[in-house]
């Protein structure tokens, strides 16, 4: 059996594991790390310029992969700078292992240089954590670091490592296991059968259904499954922000996303139908609206794979804990069996008519049937979209900030397919976008790969624009300039008569093209709207360059519809500024 | 609302407890006793703690405390029948003709004088948090120099165990 040193077996475990990147930043605690993936240099690391970067990269790169994101900082200031990025991960479930450094054991609680207690400070955002005690444990926590992050309901999983657990004089005999037992943690294989049961019947039974589906189905590979049940009882989907190309959003069955900023047609059917399929999907706040208000009508089928998802907000009429994928399987074959013996379900008749209904909305408030924004010379956020939609054939991997931009992406991107769409949902984190596209690009790139963004997102990690000249990643950045932190502007717009505080900063904003052309990028400037598409194919044609598209969008533009709160249920919605349902 | 008391066998790792605790303030749930302690196996401790929560809530509480990594086992023992203890030491001023009264009440409630000082008493007691409720109210005439509570301990009646 071999013999390594901490550090050399961390670097190996890596390795071992399969791990394509390492998004991470050095320092004193990791030198010994660091040493050590030099020495072996197998698996590649990516430097960034601020470890909130390291984790969004890594955080990018598995959403679009399905892999977990691997990061590696140093201690104290190198951890707490992660911290972000581990809480973005968190909220939507992103797998992902982060190895930080920490001071040597004898050194732990004094105060000692870079010390921080990262395991207590990162203990409310993490799936799990561990902190190392013996060097020997090193592969045997990397394993089980990794089963955590990637199994059950995904999430981040931190490893603090002192130094003295990593020192190089010190080597014991390397073993990587196969695999991992916890005897405290078993995420469920299979969703109950009797109750998949139930839900086949309800779901039979229904006059008004709808499938409302989320992130998991995406984290649980389950969209082929999902697009199979709903084209085969021909039930409208609406998809989560989260689940967004979990359903083709070209497919005439797809209602659009729903929520604060839903379809109107959305949201509507939402709220008049009798059945709700909820398939990985957490009935966050921004969905429901008001929770005593939500769908008064419906009976709730709920499928995820975390108990606790289930009646947190609203309550679930039959509950389906397990995997999405196999849940749906099961669901399919049984649903099979049933229509066989009763072939005139799901009711024909009435499911025209809801179509008929659903359809009637859509041709009265619908985001792509009719033009949702006004006409003026000005360019408009979602001509941008449409545009940046046309210029990539709807094949983009498409990453965001947080903000008007995000909704206006979200609305007018028409995702085909899952994990297309890399958005922080959860926690909603400015400074998201371009680090996540960093590491999107490093996993494909041959493909587009666009960071949809605001002047304001964008300076929360401009800095990356270095890294992105490192590791040449031909990112195409599309700035949605207002010169306004525009969510805030809308909400003081509309709900602080138009004060504007702490949301401008126009006389302070650097020259874009400047800026990103020192970094050796390509800066364009877009101003009118008769040359938003061809600067937009100007900007794909370069293939090998990293370009920043900065566009002048009209600043006082609103993102509808937005749910009416506080108070407010799904179908109470802002359609434009002075028109409401 | 009613008091729940729940017992978890957490794994003794260091940082288990934490996570236990942490859970209840991150996601706004009271913890009103708390006791934990190593059990006959030493890779286990058994935390039991009383909380107050509609059914709703009881159910996140459980869902969430089970979903925590180092939780291995729990139980909410209220959903049956179960035995509660919870310890009380309490040092009173006793002098002169309190020390008879005092002695008197702590034979009534079956509590045991362990520290004999000139001026003071130290009694102990066990018993449901409701009967140490009382025998702190019914020294309430006695000044009252420190209690403190062990936090309820609690075990299921019958067949019925929480192990692994």
């Amino acid at each position: 059996m071999e013999l390594l040193s901490g550090g050399e077996m961390i670097a190996r475990a890596l390795e071992d594991e399969g791990v394509e990147f390492i998004f991470g930043y050095p320092g004193g605690a990791v030198l010994h790390i660091y040493d050590a993936l030099f020495k072996t240099n197998k698996v590649p690391h990516v430097l960034v310029r601020h470890e909130q970067a390291a984790t969004h990269a890594a955080d990018g790169y598995a959403r679009a992969t399905g892999k977990p994101g691997v990061v590696l900082v140093t201690s104290g200031p190198g951890a707490t700078n992660a911290i972000t990025g581990i809480a973005t991960a968190y909220m939507d479930s992103i797998p992902m292992v982060v190895l930080s450094g920490q001071v040597a054991t004898h050194l732990i609680g004094e105060d000692a240089f870079q010390e921080t207690d990262m395991v207590g400070i990162s203990r409310p955002i993490v799936k799990h954590s561990f902190m190392v005690r013996h060097a020997e444990d090193i592969p045997e926590i990397i394993k089980k670091a990794f089963h955590i992050a990637t199994t059950g309901r995904p999430g981040p999983v931190v490893i603090d490592i002192p130094k003295d657990c990593t020192r190089p004089d010190e080597k014991f005999e390397y073993h990587y296991p196969e695999s991992v037992k916890l005897r405290s943690y078993a995420p469920a294989q299979r969703g109950h059968t009797g109750q998949i049961r139930k839900a086949a019947k309800m779901l039979l039974g229904a006059k008004r259904p709808i499938i409302y589906s989320g992130g998991g189905v995406i984290l649980g590979e389950a969209s082929d499954l999902l697009t199979q049940l709903a084209r085969k009882l021909k039930y409208p989907v609406t998809n989560t922000l989260m689940g967004l190309g979990a359903y083709p959003a070209t497919d005439p069955q797809f209602l659009g996303m729903l929520g604060m900023h839903g379809f109107y047609e959305a949201n509507m059917a939402m709220h008049h139908s009798d059945v709700i399929l909820a398939v990985g999907a957490r009935f966050d706040d921004r969905v429901t609206n008001t929770v005593g208000k939500f769908c008064p009508g419906a009976k709730i089928i709920h499928i995820d794979i975390d108990p606790t998802s289930i009646s947190k907000t609203v309550s679930s009429d039959i509950p389906i804990v397990g995997p999405v994928r196999s849940v749906l399987e099961d669901l399919l074959e049984i649903i099979d069996g049933l229509q066989e013996k009763t072939p005139e379900l799901p009711d024909s008749g009435a499911l025209g008519r809801w179509w008929q209904q659903i359809e009637e909305w859509r041709g009265k408030h619908g985001l792509w049937t009719g033009r949702r924004y006004g006409e003026s010379d000005r360019i408009m956020p979602q001509q941008v979209i449409e545009s940046l939609y046309r210029a990539t054939n709807g094949d983009a991997y498409v990453t965001s900030d947080v903000g008007q931009h995000q909704m206006f992406a979200a609305q007018y991107y028409k995702f085909d397919q899952p994990r297309r769409w890399i958005n922080s949902g959860g926690l909603g984190t400015m400074g998201f976008g371009l680090p996540a596209a960093m590491g999107v690009q490093l996993a494909f790139p041959d493909m587009n790969v666009a960071c949809v963004t605001g002047e304001g997102s964008i300076q929360m990690n401009i800095q990356e624009l270095s890294t992105c000249t490192q590791y040449k990643t031909p990112i195409k950045i599309i700035n949605l300039r207002n010169n306004y932190l525009g969510m805030v502007k809308q909400w003081q717009d509309m709900h602080y008569e138009g004060r504007h505080a702490m949301s401008t900063y126009e006389d302070s904003l650097p020259d874009f093209v400047k800026l990103v052309e020192s970094y050796g990028h390509v800066g364009i400037q877009v101003t009118r709207l008769d040359e938003l598409d061809a600067r937009m194919d100007e900007a794909f044609a370069m293939k090998d360059k990293l370009v920043f598209l900065d566009i002048f969008i009209d600043p006082m533009e609103h993102v509808y519809p937005m749910h009416i709160a506080p108070n407010g249920a799904m179908k109470d919605m802002w359609l434009s500024k002075n028109e409401r349902t | 609302m009613m008091r729940r008391i729940i017992s978890i066998l957490v794994e003794n790792e260091p940082g288990a407890l934490s996570r236990v605790i942490g859970l209840f303030s991150q996601r706004g749930y009271n913890i009103e006793t708390l006791n934990v302690a190593p059990t006959e196996d030493p890779s286990l401790s058994r935390l039991t703690l009383t909380t107050e929560g509609d059914d709703k809530t009881m159910e996140q509480i459980t869902k969430q405390l089970n979903k925590l990594v180092d939780v291995v086992k729990l139980v909410d023992l209220t959903e049956g029948a179960h035995i509660e203890r919870d310890l009380l030491l309490i040092k009173v001023r006793a002098s002169g003709s309190q020390r008879d009264e005092i002695k008197r009440t702590t034979d009534i409630f079956r509590g045991q004088i362990v520290d004999v000082g000139p001026n003071t008493y130290t009694i102990q007691l066990t018993g449901t948090g409701e009967k140490l409720d009382s025998f702190v109210a019914a020294m309430g005439e006695a000044d009252i120099l420190e209690v403190v509570r062990s936090g309820i301990a609690g075990i299921s009646r019958g067949e019925k165990v929480l192990k692994l």
